[in-house]
């Protein structure tokens, strides 16, 4: 199963409500998978990266991250803790170097971008949404995830969101059956997924579409070419929101819109508390159709 | 009127108090609130009683109906009147995949678009579509009426037997073994019937038929070498 959410906002004034909106609507999909869960949320943009590192062990990982890092990078960094997750400014050229000192201590890169921050972790929604303070979150858009494991182990890297690329992010319900003949052709390409996971090959089939100079609604159209297996998939980038079910669109979906947002669910339910919802155009996405918004 | 509130009430309360009814119950007008999306609502019901949801539903809405009436004031997610074996199921918006599917008898009404999936492995049911129907629609039907006024998607009727299809619309394409046939008329008459009791604005004339090309499922001599 998996239950997938996503919002985008259109208005201004709903920004301080994301966090707050996304949490409800990913609560409500608890029981279509209760293994682990998470969020990325665009939120204000940071002058240079944000980059958001995971340890199961933050107590002493975290002590003085922030002071090692600057020291390694010889620039200015400033650091966020929230659980298990920390989030690191660190400058726009910095990202390399980073990544590296980041793995030489073995700690996890969940995503990096000037907007998107990501959260996630074994547990039920409400459990990993509480964690991480996701109710107090603002930002222009977000996606979440419940996981009902399938297809790798149930561990916080086998979690979605899923990101390969700066500011972008992918969750997926489905399962991909031609994700390790992909994963060799993107290793080749540079686009290396970082564990066993399907839904991360995805991810970085997205990304190497988008650095090789496509637009959102084409990498989303490659998907389905390229990728075999059942697929909704609901992806962000900076500026940008995107839907896209496999031709056999066996996964469920249903998406809302009004002046205010755009709105994706795996089910109604997801939906149902969000205001203004009785005037919405509400709709089941098409099979193999691309559906995307920028700003 | 008996009024049930979802906000208030237990699924399992509600659905167990509509199950209750007998055939000679008194209560015979049901109000369904705030649904917003519940799964399994109005299932297994087996009385003439007539249940209004006044909203969105989620999966498997009035599945396994017999006799009874269920008007969803909204869309119906995946599975509605899944294996109905009598009554009426009608849809004001939308429904999701696999409306109507194994469905046994009774007429279900969907005056939005039905996606994928309509009227799968249908045997007996009448499903009525005031919009259009996605693909693999009438998979396996065995028997029953699926009516569309609008079009219908890629691979109807798929492997189908017994079943008949009339859609006025266009067709995207034709699954195995389906074929568009002669309206003759006694379709035009079942159509009629259909249109009438489904108060659909449509003349039976302007649709096609299609059905089984009967070269799937029967046994063919030249084939008795491969058993």
């Amino acid at each position: 199963m998996c239950g997938i959410v996503g919002l985008f906002l259109k208005k201004e004034a709903l920004r301080p409500q994301l966090g707050n909106m996304l949490t409800d609507m990913l609560i409500t999909m608890t029981d279509r998978g209760p293994d682990s869960a998470g969020i990325a949320i665009y939120g204000d943009e940071a002058e240079g990266l944000k980059m958001t590192v995971q340890s199961d062990t933050p107590q002493t990982e975290f002590d003085g991250l922030d002071g090692a890092l600057e020291a390694a990078l010889g620039r200015k960094v400033t650091m966020k803790v929230v659980d298990t997750h920390a989030v690191l400014t660190i400058p726009d050229d910095a990202e390399d170097d980073a990544r590296a000192f980041m793995k030489a201590r073995g700690l996890r890169v969940m995503g990096v971008g000037s907007a998107m921050e990501i959260f996630k972790e074994i547990g039920l929604p409400k459990d990993v949404a509480a964690r991480f303070g996701i109710r107090q979150m603002s930002g222009s858009h977000g996606i979440g995830h419940t996981r009902m494991a399938t297809e790798s182990a149930v561990t916080t890297m086998g979690a979605h969101p899923f990101s390969t690329g700066d500011d972008q992010c992918l969750v997926h319900n489905g399962s991909l059956s031609n994700h390790n003949q992909m994963r060799r052709v993107l290793t080749q390409k540079g686009f290396a997924p970082q564990t066993q996971n399907d839904t991360e090959v995805a991810a970085c089939y997205i990304s190497s579409r988008l650095a090789e100079g496509a637009n959102l609604g084409e990498a989303l159209e490659g998907t389905l070419d390229d990728l075999d297996g059942f697929f909704t998939f609901v992806v962000g980038t900076k500026n940008g929101f995107g839907v896209v079910r496999d031709p056999i669109a066996c996964k469920p979906a249903v998406m809302a819109e009004t002046e205010d947002y755009v709105a994706f669910g795996s089910e109604y339910r997801a939906l149902a508390n969000l205001p203004g919802i009785e005037a919405a155009r509400v709709w089941e996405p098409e099979p193999a159709t691309v559906y995307f918004w920028e700003r | 009127m008996q009024t049930i509130d979802l906000a208030t009430t237990p699924l399992r309360e509600l659905n167990a108090a509509l199950q209750a009814q007998a055939a000679t119950t008194n209560q015979t007008e049901w109000l369904i609130e705030n649904p917003k999306g519940a799964h399994a609502i109005a299932v297994g019901l087996d009385a003439p009683i007539e249940v209004t949801v006044n909203g969105p539903t989620g999966y498997y809405c009035a599945g396994m109906n017999k006799q009874a009436t269920v008007h969803v004031k909204g869309s119906a997610g995946p599975g509605v009147a899944e294996n109905m074996m009598s009554g009426t199921v009608v849809i004001d918006g939308d429904a999701s995949q696999y409306a109507g599917a194994t469905g046994h008898g009774g007429l279900l009404v969907i005056k939005g678009n039905a996606s994928s999936r309509c009227g799968i492995s249908m045997k007996g049911i009448d499903i009525v579509v005031y919009g259009n129907i996605g693909h693999m629609s009438a998979f396996m039907a065995q028997t029953g009426n699926l009516v569309v006024l609008g079009d219908a998607g890629a691979n109807l009727g798929d492997s189908l037997y017994e079943a008949r299809l009339f859609v006025r619309g266009s067709v995207k394409s034709l699954g195995s073994d389906c074929v568009e046939k002669e309206m003759r008329p006694e379709h035009i008459a079942i159509l009629k019937d259909l249109l009438e009791r489904s108060g659909a604005d449509a003349k039976p004339e302007d649709f096609k038929r299609y059905g089984s090309a009967r070269t799937l499922y029967n046994f063919h001599v030249d084939h008795a070498g491969e058993y």
